[in-house]
């Protein structure tokens, strides 16, 4: 029993590192309807800035203070490039075209990144504690081992959650994001600024991805493989839906328990390896019973 | 108007930042940086002929981006820096020029195809023997060199099987296959228990590398548990092994002896990383020789003290005269590949030591056919018939960094033995003796898998008594 808990934990805490990456996703899908495949190459991006900001300012005062300054204005700057390059160009256009030049960004700011800063394994350390925690020992025998850099991402996930949701709800940029998400031309016609809009919406997505990247990256190293964590944070979407805060974190949690769960329990027999895979079967699963997605919004459209 | 001078506003900054950036780098000489190290465009100038043609072609499959770049730019900077230092110092090989090309193919099967069909073609006589740097590209090529008549040399991944010239007459998995890695390290911690027979009830999991490459040694390493009486345990992990908690909680529930690693680039240190966060002993981990370079540990900092890994004969090392020449003809004339500072990592030597061999058999080739240009086949003959002995070791250069191989029709492998070593924090320190892999456990296998190769393709087996 402990170490189902201690499976299960495990896998909680992996879905919340998942959940980070899939919340920029639903940012952007949210404030303006466009599936960015670049999510996770902004992961890289805003990571491999970060990391290599602090070695070559390591002689300052605060290395860490000023790359995170620097990388957050470069974010920014990126998302006023992507608005004025790519997306300004194709107001109105169809979706899938959105969603095509968000392809290419991707593969732009893949070979940017490491042309810029080389693509090597950068070692990123913000002081986040390594040693893992042992909890319930008199409970179970052994305890329940939890890592402690997962406990603080998942701090940070709950935060960022939180703090998105007000913004959304509670400020005025936030709810002219979801009009714009609704429809550009209505959006436009009552006086909200789309380009401004969509500069807002892509900059808060970096953010997210800094943050993410900042997280995964100590965790495992910047490089290259950061970007491919995006394919983790797909079932997630696909479950939670595409357009909830929160049905990214709780679809996080289900994906992050159920593949750990399922490669523990149901790998051994098929031959072990089916994490992957069975993330993906469990969001289709779920989607047999909610297409839209467990908190996605319903759309109905008079034909 | 005002948005978009804005914009204009922080571009520039974001340029000046850039431009800075690389002066400072530039200005302090250190290693900050691994650009030059891991930039793809260093050696991608496409190939150009020389006018008189008096040149042999080396196709160079490399992956200096992607997932696995961190790995594969140390590998093809020293095969690099080797050719171009056989050119500046020698002239060539008996003064035929060595031209090359690189071909990015990110680790893909699909991409290193591509490059493979690209490049065979290119030079007077065609690519010399190709090196595809990954055990998929290997697979996916087997059947189009025989087809082809040019040479494989896979120095210490492909099929284990290959070593078998009479079924593969173009495949060289020299130094050491998979199986040979596997029996070494079986050994190892055979020595480590106080003998094979200590082994029995013991328990040996193998974390991989889910692909064809990481299940190469499970039918060793099967065949071994079934000789000492320990137990195995399979852990697949998926690709790029980005995320491997739940192979490292079943690690800590089965609490194994010893922990096999077969991993390749970033799933390395991460198994390391997860390792500590389960408190699996390092002490007890030991990887293939894919997995015991620099960048599989200096990512995990100090929780990779105490790992090992099988070496391909050599670990690091930059005090060989091979590389004092590199210095002084390569970098010194502002040729080389990468950064000066990681000349002698481990997987820059086993690159290094890749061109090397390429060069001896280019040069055991035309000691029959001729100081000319050579053909794939003739190249093959060269191969076939290679033998590196302690005296042209040290006249190379590679004192202590290989020892004597000697290939034959029935064995493309030529040598079978490796040494352990150990990440101190540092560096990597051998940690064992040499140690012979059993040919009396493993031709039996090898001779078993080749013939079901051979009635699977129709092959018929080659004679080796000539």
């Amino acid at each position: 029993m402990g170490f189902f808990v201690e499976v299960l934990i495990g896998g909680l805490m992996a879905g919340v590192l998942y959940s980070l990456v899939a919340l920029g996703f639903v940012l952007i899908f949210k404030a303006s309807g466009v599936f960015n495949f670049a999510q996770g190459a902004m992961v890289l991006f805003a990571a491999l800035t970060f990391v290599r900001l602090i070695d070559i300012l390591k002689d300052t005062f605060a290395p860490i203070m000023l790359s995170l300054l620097i990388t957050i204005a470069l974010m920014v700057v990126l998302a006023m490039a992507v608005e004025r390059l790519v997306l300004r160009p194709m107001v109105n256009q169809p979706g899938i075209s959105l969603f095509m030049a968000t392809l290419g960004i991707a593969y732009f700011l893949d070979g940017f990144g490491q042309t810029l800063w080389g693509s090597d394994i950068y070692t990123l350390d913000i002081g986040i504690p390594k040693e893992p925690l042992m909890l319930l020992e008199t409970v179970f025998e052994g305890g329940v081992l939890v890592a402690s850099e997962d406990l603080i991402a998942t701090v940070v996930a709950g935060l960022l959650v939180v703090v998105l949701a007000i913004f959304f709800q509670r400020t005025r940029v936030g709810r002219a994001l979801r009009a714009v998400a609704d429809d550009h031309q209505a959006a436009q016609s009552i006086g909200i600024p789309l380009n401004y809009i969509w500069v807002v919406v892509w900059t808060v997505a970096g953010l997210v991805a800094l943050v993410a990247g900042i997280i995964w990256g100590s965790k495992l190293g910047v490089q290259f493989s950061l970007s491919l964590i995006a394919l983790k944070a797909l079932p997630v979407l696909i479950l939670g839906g595409f357009e909830s805060v929160l049905g990214a974190i709780i679809g996080g949690l289900i994906i992050g328990a159920g593949e750990k769960l399922s490669e523990i329990y149901l790998g051994p027999y098929v031959g072990g390896g089916i994490e992957y895979w069975f993330a993906y079967m469990l969001a289709l699963f779920f989607l047999l019973f909610r297409p839209q997605g467990l908190f996605g919004e319903v759309h109905i459209d008079r034909v | 108007m005002g948005y978009s001078k804005l914009i204009k506003g922080l571009l520039l900054s974001m340029l000046l930042v850039i431009v800075g950036c690389g002066q400072k780098e530039e200005g302090t000489g250190t290693d900050t940086s691994s650009d030059s190290q891991t930039s793809s465009n260093t050696n991608n100038q496409a190939y150009a002929p020389t006018p008189d043609g008096n040149e042999q072609f080396v196709p160079v499959l490399s992956y200096r981006t992607g997932p696995y770049a961190p790995n594969g730019t140390g590998v093809a900077n020293g095969f690099v820096d080797y050719l171009k230092l056989v050119d500046a110092r020698d002239g060539g090989v008996n003064g035929v020029r060595i031209s090359f090309e690189e071909c990015e193919t990110e680790y893909k099967t699909d991409r290193g195809v591509e490059c493979y069909e690209r490049l065979k073609g290119l030079g007077p006589t065609g690519a010399t023997v190709f090196n595809p740097n990954s055990t998929g590209v290997t697979f996916a090529l087997t059947e189009k060199t025989t087809t082809d008549k040019i040479p494989l040399i896979t120095m210490g991944y492909g099929r284990s099987e290959s070593r078998d010239g009479s079924v593969f007459p173009w495949n060289f998995p020299m130094m050491g296959t998979y199986w040979t890695a596997a029996d070494v390290l079986v050994q190892h911690v055979g020595n480590l228990s106080g003998g094979l027979d200590k082994l029995k009830g013991k328990k040996i999991a193998l974390v991989y590398h889910d692909s064809p490459f990481g299940k190469e040694p499970i039918p060793l390493l099967q065949k071994r548990s079934e000789m000492h009486g320990f137990s195995l345990t399979t852990i697949p992990v998926t690709h790029p092994g980005v995320e491997q908690k739940a192979a490292w909680l079943q690690v800590r529930q089965d609490k194994p002896d010893y922990v096999f690693l077969w991993g390749w680039g970033v799933m390395n240190s991460t198994s390391i990383k997860e390792a500590a966060a389960v408190r699996y002993p390092r002490e007890q981990m030991f990887g293939v020789w894919w997995s015991g370079a620099e960048p599989d540990v200096t990512p995990a900092g100090d929780d990779s003290i105490g790992y090992s890994s099988v070496t391909l004969q050599h670990s690091a090392g930059s005090d060989n005269q091979v590389h004092k020449d590199i210095f002084k003809y390569v970098y010194d004339a502002g040729a080389g590949s990468g950064d000066r500072d990681r000349v002698g990592e481990v997987l820059y030597n086993r690159g290094m030591l890749n061109a090397a061999i390429v060069v001896e058999v280019i040069r055991n080739a035309q000691s029959k056919y001729g100081q000319k240009p050579l053909t794939g086949e003739q190249i093959r003959w060269g191969i076939e018939n290679f033998e590196l002995t302690q005296a042209q070791i040290d006249k190379l250069g590679l004192t202590g960094m290989v020892q004597p191989i000697k290939l034959s029709c029935s064995d493309h492998e030529g040598t079978r033995i490796a040494r352990i070593h150990t990440w101190n924090g540092k560096t990597w320190e051998y940690s064992s003796d040499w140690i012979e892999a059993s040919d009396a456990v493993i031709k039996p296998m090898v001779e078993t898998a080749a013939s079901n190769y051979a009635k699977e393709k129709n092959i018929t087996r080659a004679s080796c008594e000539s």
